[in-house]
């Protein structure tokens, strides 16, 4: 064999590898919901999201869960959204380049990599304890606005960053303020980019489930949150509390629970990935 | 050469020009800029005077735009940006900080090199400046809207899509959009930074025949490098060379006869 | 008036800024002042020599060794999975890959670390552990490998993605020199390109490493919950992170020695975490600077 049909076949052997590397996680993930649809698809029905928590898998039901991951979804956009942005804005429009602008960045490139059980950990001092909120839906959605908020304010950034300099300056030159030129051409130029960015956070805080079990929300929740501050469960944490009993009509159940959660993590992703590519189009400079 | 010497020179040239108003709209003063260590500018000094084309010509670098952007203080917002000396407009300090810019740049008013109208309409593109001042009248606006459209002639090409997309035009009309935003504030100063140079010739002639309208109402201050088509609505010409201001007087000794040797060699090496 | 107006609103912007910084001053603070509280009754020696973890016993051990090993055994298995499958994917994307094949996988791929980590815990006890059972008959239900293959799978797209972002940046004239001194498309990937992207590289298997080390829900589903000073992948063990829902599920009164090990344990792994982003942090500024 010469040298040069030695290096072909690696070639080709690697590109090989390399389809099948590709392939290993798509398949294993359409493996792993196919697996979870015939296990929970026949507990699906209105009856299961319209029940209370119950000791016996067949009567139990997700309504506290569902509604208590809307309350999350809720009440963390309400305050993670404005929080986000605003600094967003303020990082890349206000700040001076110097040593506070570099530790606001390197602070924040620290907080997205912090693990979500810290976040718990800090919820449960501050908010829980300091705040006296509880176990409560308020204190849960802070902690995990706070969780997301590296996320919103670097896509914030990255989506006013995309919008040409020159539209601003067009409205500096036309006597506008500062923030008359932010409020009136730069975000709404960059809302597509912005959006995408939320939605993926929020979609990132309703799966999560450490830095609320931390704070204390609660696996057997019998009533319907009324307040932001009740005491609630969410999907995933009902999820976990199901995975982990021995009775196989609480897998069942789990792997229901785990129907509704994906659909509501891909319905998000996918508004996100569709909002993304439709501004990407509309505005070409 | 000095710059005492420039200076002498200078003066001189100017009162040989008649048939210019004499009166000094714009005044700089001993301007040094710098971006942080490097300086851009060194001592500048020029009168501008009111409805007059003053066009400022010079090697890509030299500091045209610079200059230019003092003029409305659009450099404020650049990170290590200084400046030195006085600009008056109108006999007011225009960097005296009790100055507030926005209403700076209502009177002086900026069109750019690249057409950058705002992804909206066409319509909310020239009633913007109009509407950031809290102008609410309905009316009001739209009168404004269509003559400022009118005054670059292209309200006949747009007034039936005024809702359009301002960047579905061309990009000739995009320019003369622009140019139409920036008149609907009713600027007296209209600073222009190379404005045909990303146009084909067509609409760079039709930009050049507006600019000789304008001139009966407005002081325009121009960057420019297509200098022989416009030498007849430019009044005035300033060359620019690292830095410094080299030469200014009007556009027709600029050309035929410049006292500097460095005006001379940029003219024929350009021009020749 | 308006300049008021402007002033406030920058103000309110630089409070939002500022929220970030209070946060991880908060973080820290919060984590410092439990456990300084929990080393005032636990030594400090103790802590990070003994071999057993077992505040919860009434034969109390407070050494966190056991937890580190599970924490960073899982973690190990997990890398394992995630850098090669990662890099290939990588490599495949970016240099042999037709364009409308990466515009499709590329997003698709990512789909995976935008499951919810409870889902990853379900599969990962209810279908990998069984069916690695059929291989290894006497391994526990609960055990490191299942978690630490299920954690590497997730874990993919980090390093596939931000690899492929680094290597797809590498200037086309780089690989076109390659090519045209007759090197396969293999030979061009591993001698131009990947030397080349090596800091982006570095920076995305940090950054997977870092994540695997904070992932909670696989391992507190599938792994046990049992510190055990072990790199036997077949029993059950404990992490750091499992530990920490372990004790978040009971009811723990606030300020026992119970409540302050959580943030022990917490601080430490802080530590791992911070350590490591910032390393990964350098790196990217350094790349930057490079390519700017
Ligand atoms: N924002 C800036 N920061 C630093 N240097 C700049 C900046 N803008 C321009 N310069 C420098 O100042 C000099 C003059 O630039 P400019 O006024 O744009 O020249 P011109 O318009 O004549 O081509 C150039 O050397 C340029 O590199
Ligand atoms: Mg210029």
């Amino acid at each position: 064999m010469t040298n040069a049909t030695k290096n072909r076949l690696i070639d080709k052997t690697f590109l090989m590898f390399g389809i099948l590397a590709t392939l290993f996680g798509i398949v294993i993930l359409c493996i792993f919901i196919g697996n979870i649809f015939a296990d929970g698809i026949s507990r699906l029905s209105f009856d299961f999201l319209e029940s209370l928590p119950s000791r016996k898998p067949e009567k139990a039901g997700i309504l506290t869960a569902w509604t208590g991951t809307l309350w999350i979804l809720g009440l963390t956009t309400l305050v993670a959204f404005p929080l986000g942005v605003g600094a967003g804005i303020y990082l890349e429009e206000y700040a001076k380049k110097g040593w506070l602008s570099n530790i606001l960045e390197i602070n924040i490139a620290n907080l997205a990599g912090v693990p979500s059980i810290i976040y718990g950990l800090l919820g449960l001092e501050i908010f829980v304890r300091v705040m006296g909120l509880g176990g409560s839906l308020l204190a849960g959605s802070f902690t995990l606005s706070l969780l997301i908020l590296p996320i919103i304010i670097v896509s914030t950034r990255e989506a006013i960053k995309a919008v040409p300099k020159s539209i601003k300056e067009a409205a500096f030159a036309l006597g506008a303020t500062k923030w008359q030129a932010i409020w009136s051409q730069i975000l709404p130029a960059s809302m597509g980019g912005i959006l995408t960015g939320v939605i993926l956070s929020i979609s990132r805080a309703i799966g999560e489930t450490a830095p609320l079990i931390v704070v204390g929300a609660l696996a057997y929740v019998p009533f319907v949150a009324k307040s932001p501050m009740d005491e609630f469960t969410v999907l995933p944490i009902q999820i976990f509390n199901w995975v982990s009993r021995p009775q196989h009509g609480f897998i069942v159940n789990a792997a229901a629970a785990i129907l509704i959660l994906l659909s509501i993590t891909f319905v998000m992703n996918g508004i996100a990935v569709y909002l993304r590519n439709r501004w990407q189009k509309k505005v070409k400079w | 050469m000095t710059t005492t010497d420039i200076k002498e020179n200078n003066k001189a040239s100017i009162t040989e020009i008649d048939n210019l108003s004499k009166n000094i709209k714009i005044e700089a003063r001993n301007i040094d800029v710098f971006y942080s260590e490097f300086k851009a500018l060194k001592d500048i000094n020029m009168n501008i005077y009111e409805n007059s084309v003053t066009a400022f010509i010079g090697p890509s670098g030299c500091g045209k735009s610079t200059f230019l952007r003092c003029l409305n203080r659009m450099n404020d917002y650049i990170d290590g940006f200084k400046m030195k000396g006085e600009i008056l407009i109108d006999n007011k300090k225009i960097y005296w900080k009790n100055v507030v810019v926005e209403e700076l740049r209502k009177q002086v008013g900026m069109v750019f090199q690249k057409p950058n109208p705002f992804p909206k309409s066409i319509f909310d593109n020239v009633a913007y400046g109009i509407r950031i001042q809290g102008v609410k009248d309905k009316k009001f606006i739209e009168e404004r809207v269509e003559l400022s459209l009118k005054q670059v002639a292209l309200w006949d090409e747009v007034k039936d899509n005024l809702k359009k997309g301002a960047l579905a035009l061309s990009g000739g009309q995009q320019q003369r959009l622009c140019i139409a935003r920036t008149l609907a504030v009713e600027p007296s100063v209209i600073l222009m930074d190379e404005p045909t140079s990303a146009l084909d010739p067509i609409s760079t002639a039709k930009i050049e025949e507006l600019l000789f309208e304008l001139k009966k109402q407005y002081t325009i201050v121009i960057v420019t490098n297509n200098m022989k088509q416009t030498a007849r609505i430019i009044d005035m010409t300033t060359f620019y060379y690292m830095g410094e201001l080299i030469e200014y007087d009007s556009t027709k000794n600029i050309f035929t006869k410049p006292k500097q040797e460095k005006t001379q060699n940029y003219i024929t090496g350009r021009f020749g | 008036m308006n300049k008021t107006r402007e002033y406030i609103i920058e103000r309110l912007l630089f409070l939002c800024a500022a929220i970030t910084v209070f946060t991880t001053i908060s973080i820290i603070l919060v984590l410092l002042v439990e456990a300084v509280g929990f080393f005032q009754e636990v030594s400090i020696i103790d802590f990070l020599t003994d071999k057993e973890w077992t505040p919860l016993f009434a034969d109390k051990h407070f050494g966190i060794l056991p937890l580190v090993c599970g924490t960073l055994l899982t973690t190990f298995i997990a890398i394992s999975v995630a850098l090669p499958i990662g890099l290939t994917i990588a490599i495949y994307l970016s240099e042999y890959a037709p364009k409308s094949f990466r515009k499709i996988f590329k997003p698709l791929l990512e789909v995976l670390a935008a499951v919810p980590t409870v889902v990853y815990g379900f599969f990962a006890l209810l279908v990998v552990s069984p069916f690695l059972q059929k291989f290894f008959p006497e391994m526990s239900g609960f055990n490191s490998l299942s978690a630490g293959i299920v954690m590497g799978i997730m874990i993919i797209p980090f390093i596939s993605s931000l690899s492929e972002d680094a290597l797809y940046a590498v200037p086309k004239s780089l690989r076109e020199a390659a090519y045209g001194m007759g090197s396969t498309r293999f030979q061009t990937a591993f001698k131009v390109t990947v030397p080349a992207a090596s800091s982006g590289i570095v920076v995305s298997i940090i950054l997977a490493l870092s994540r695997a080390i904070g992932e909670t829900m696989i391992v507190a589903i599938a792994a046990g919950q049992q510190p055990r000073l072990t790199l036997d992948p077949t029993v059950p063990i404990e992490t750091i992170t499992a530990y920490i829902v372990q004790v978040s599920m009971g009811d723990v009164p606030h300020g026992s020695l119970e409540y302050k090990t959580i943030f022990a344990a917490g601080i430490t792994l802080f530590v791992f975490t911070f350590i490591l982003n910032n390393i990964s942090f350098y790196i990217k500024k350094k790349y930057q600077e490079k390519y700017d």
